[in-house]
């Protein structure tokens, strides 16, 4: 019977644990939208039950007139899918030279990419913000969107290449039998067998300028141009607390699609992720 | 081998290619000639003018004001010299391919037509041609950033050396030995590196732990409702960061937060000064990053799990060993070596997690003698000093120490993983 007694014994010490850890994650998640529907600007002394909820301040953050948070929201949609559709075609193209051609300067290109992948695209971000100023590029989407591109480029095309790396090569050589050109081999047979990378590649180059706060905080200067992380700091940091229950609102609203569209899409992307990590 | 060649045509095209095409016009390859000699002229006519003034600003950094202005002309130079570059693969390319062709007609080997080189052209240029978009795009956005960054630290520039009042100078290792021996400067900067180190040990230690040990949890098999308490562990990931560390700075908040007014106060607890004391604002940190963290290594490790054969676990249990050896001996070890890349990932991240610091706290609250926060790691620090204190050269050299710190971590790294070693990847 003592191994049993130790299973239920080790059993309920399990849940216990989880049930901490689920107090935990919800609880911020769970305040935040209390203080969402917490009436006035002022949460000194608000619960997470409010005493009489209201839902003006979604209805501030809608009104175009009031705030600039639709703004904010298309500003990064805008930036994000530009810089992903740009990342995939180019990291496409890249991978694919890697992978499948033997030229001179391709053995130096693969290691500089692998140097490239380890340092952080925001090291140079004295650099990034001078060369904004010298070239005219800063407060634009344009700049924003160039410098994701180029961050994403070293570490997703060594994804992608060792994902092509294991497309077998015969099949371009039949295809080149039957009189196939080299963009139609690209085209036709390696891009559709390779869709599972690609929407990984696609997945991290989305993620990424959504989620960036340094780069579009030192590229974007004016409130009509700023992006969802950089929108929302300004509206805590402006006047500290003030401005705190109409941030709650804007931030349910990004974290609950966010949230839903990465539970939905997590079992393509992590195992893709796990393949590329583990055998990494 | 020269006794085999009948005729010197090699060596008179190589020399007649210093200008570039007449050497594969000699070789009577007249239209490459032409194509040659053309993009070379056009090349020194649209470039020559940019390339003297960017050799010349790179050199002096300018000399009246306000006519130079020193970090455009710094900018200049770089690029000018990506130019000669260029121009330098161009002439290689140009000179072997007049002596290659020189070569096959001392054999007497009949050269290719037109429509051959054409095919050829098309052939090895493919590859070029595909990598042409991305590889323009990292030099200018990622590469010139790198080099701009390296030569800035030996610059003074700053909020003071700047157009149009001042001219920028090249100092030399001035900045560097400001760095080490002015008190304010070595003291911060001590201080700042130092925690940093702590930070990132400390949180991503942390963070893989709780990640590994509630993998282990949920993985028992006894359990029951996995999919949803995978759903509930891996909630901390699917919200992106930016908004959790927002919402933390606000539950952590002196005046209404909900630490210190609900649940410390729920215990009984004083108020603790989670955002005006240093320490109490690193330890706020390392749970927050915890939080933030832990997801993506349960995610990782519950895979690496469900690979473990379960036949490793039934000849154990028929060897009589207890649940502890057989996590010892077979879980542990087989976790550790698939996730090992992965880890030091995580720590090279949280060396450069500029957002849980600055979006928290602003790498606050400020400490007396120094002129970083508390709580600011390198990359906060060098963020600071950019765009605060405009102190852009000393920020270059703490850019300069900071990359190297990562990169030697990454290098190590990449020579022990298995990809880097077999040959066929390269």
């Amino acid at each position: 019977m003592s191994t049993k007694q130790s299973k239920i014994f080790r059993l309920t010490a399990t849940y216990f644990i989880i049930a901490i850890m689920a107090v935990v994650i919800i609880y911020p998640l769970v305040w935040v939208f209390g203080a969402s529907l917490t009436p006035g600007t002022s949460i000194s002394s608000f619960s997470i039950i409010p005493d009489n909820p209201t839902w003006n301040h979604y209805k501030e953050l809608f009104n175009p007139e009031e705030s600039l948070y639709l703004t904010w929201y298309w500003n990064t949609i805008k930036v994000s899918v530009l810089s992903m559709l740009a990342s995939v075609i180019t990291i496409s193209l890249m991978a694919y030279s890697f992978s499948r051609y033997k030229f001179v300067g391709r053995k130096n290109g693969l290691v500089t990419f692998l140097i490239l992948q380890m340092i952080p695209n925001f090291a140079a971000l004295i650099a990034i913000f001078v060369l904004a100023n010298v070239t005219g590029l800063i407060n634009t989407h344009l700049g924003l969107i160039l410098i994701y591109i180029g961050g994403a480029i070293p570490m997703n095309t060594w994804l992608m290449k060792g994902y092509l790396d294991t497309i077998p090569k015969e099949l371009d050589e039949s295809a080149r039998m039957d009189g196939a050109g080299h963009f139609r081999i690209f085209w036709q047979i390696i891009m559709p067998l390779a869709k599972p990378m690609i929407a990984v590649v696609a997945v991290f180059s989305f993620i990424t300028p959504f989620t960036d706060f340094i780069l579009a905080k030192v590229l974007l200067r004016q409130p009509e141009q700023y992006t969802l992380a950089v929108g929302l700091y300004e509206l805590v940091s402006r006047q500290y607390g003030s401005e705190f229950t109409l941030f709650a609102a804007g931030s349910i609203m990004i974290a609950v699609p966010i949230a839903i569209l990465f539970l939905s899409l997590q079992k393509y992307f992590v195992s893709g992720l796990t393949a590329g990590g583990i055998k990494g | 081998m020269d006794n085999v060649y009948q005729s010197n045509h090699r060596k008179i095209a190589t020399v007649l290619s210093i200008i570039p095409g007449v050497g594969q016009i000699y070789n009577k390859q007249y239209l490459k000639g032409f194509i040659f000699l053309v993009f070379a002229a056009s090349f020194l006519i649209a470039f020559w003018d940019f390339i003297d003034l960017g050799m010349w600003g790179i050199v002096t950094l300018g000399e009246q004001l306000p006519r130079d202005n020193s970090i455009f002309l710094l900018v200049y130079g770089i690029i000018s010299i990506f130019l000669i570059a260029i121009a330098a693969i161009f002439m290689f390319i140009n000179l072997r391919d007049a002596y290659k062709n020189g070569q096959k007609r001392d054999m007497g080997l009949q050269l290719n037509t037109i429509r051959g080189q054409y095919q050829n052209l098309i052939d090895s240029g493919f590859p070029y041609l595909m990598l042409s978009p991305g590889f323009f795009l990292l030099l200018f956005v990622v590469i010139l950033p790198i080099i701009f960054v390296l030569l800035l630290a030996f610059t003074n520039y700053d909020l003071y050396h700047n157009w149009p009042a001042q001219l920028t100078d090249w100092v030399g290792l001035e900045n560097f030995k400001k760095l080490f021996t002015m008190e304010v400067w070595r003291d911060t900067f001590f201080s700042v590196f130092a925690w940093t180190i702590i930070w990132t040990l400390v949180a991503t230690s942390l963070q893989i732990a709780l990640g590994v040990f509630l993998a282990i949890l949920v993985n028992q098999k006894e359990l029951k409702g996995k999919a949803i308490i995978r759903t509930l562990l891996i909630l901390p990931w699917a919200v992106p960061a930016f908004v959790t560390i927002l919402i933390f700075s606000g539950m952590f908040n002196e005046s209404f937060g909900a630490i210190n007014t609900t649940i410390l106060a729920a215990f009984g607890i004083d108020p603790i000064p989670w955002m005006t004391d240093a320490m109490w604002t690193r330890i706020a940190l390392i749970m927050i990053q915890t939080w933030l963290g832990f997801p993506f290594i349960f995610v990782m490790v519950t895979g690496v799990l469900q690979a473990i054969p379960n036949e490793l676990y039934e000849a154990a249990t028929v060897d009589g060993a207890s649940a502890l050896q057989k996590f010892r001996q077979i879980t542990f070890p087989l976790v550790m070596f698939s996730i090992a890349p992965i880890l030091i990932t995580q720590y090279t991240f949280n060396f450069n997690n500029f957002n849980v610091i600055f979006l928290f706290n602003s790498g606050g609250p400020s400490i007396p003698g120094q002129n970083a926060g508390g709580t600011d790691i390198l990359i906060s620090w060098i963020y600071n000093l950019t765009m605060t204190t405009q102190q852009y050269g000393m920020a270059s050299v703490i850019t300069m120490i900071m990359s190297a710190v990562v990169i030697t971590i990454a290098i190590w790294q990449f020579r022990r993983t298995k990809s880097f070693q077999e040959e066929d990847m390269m």
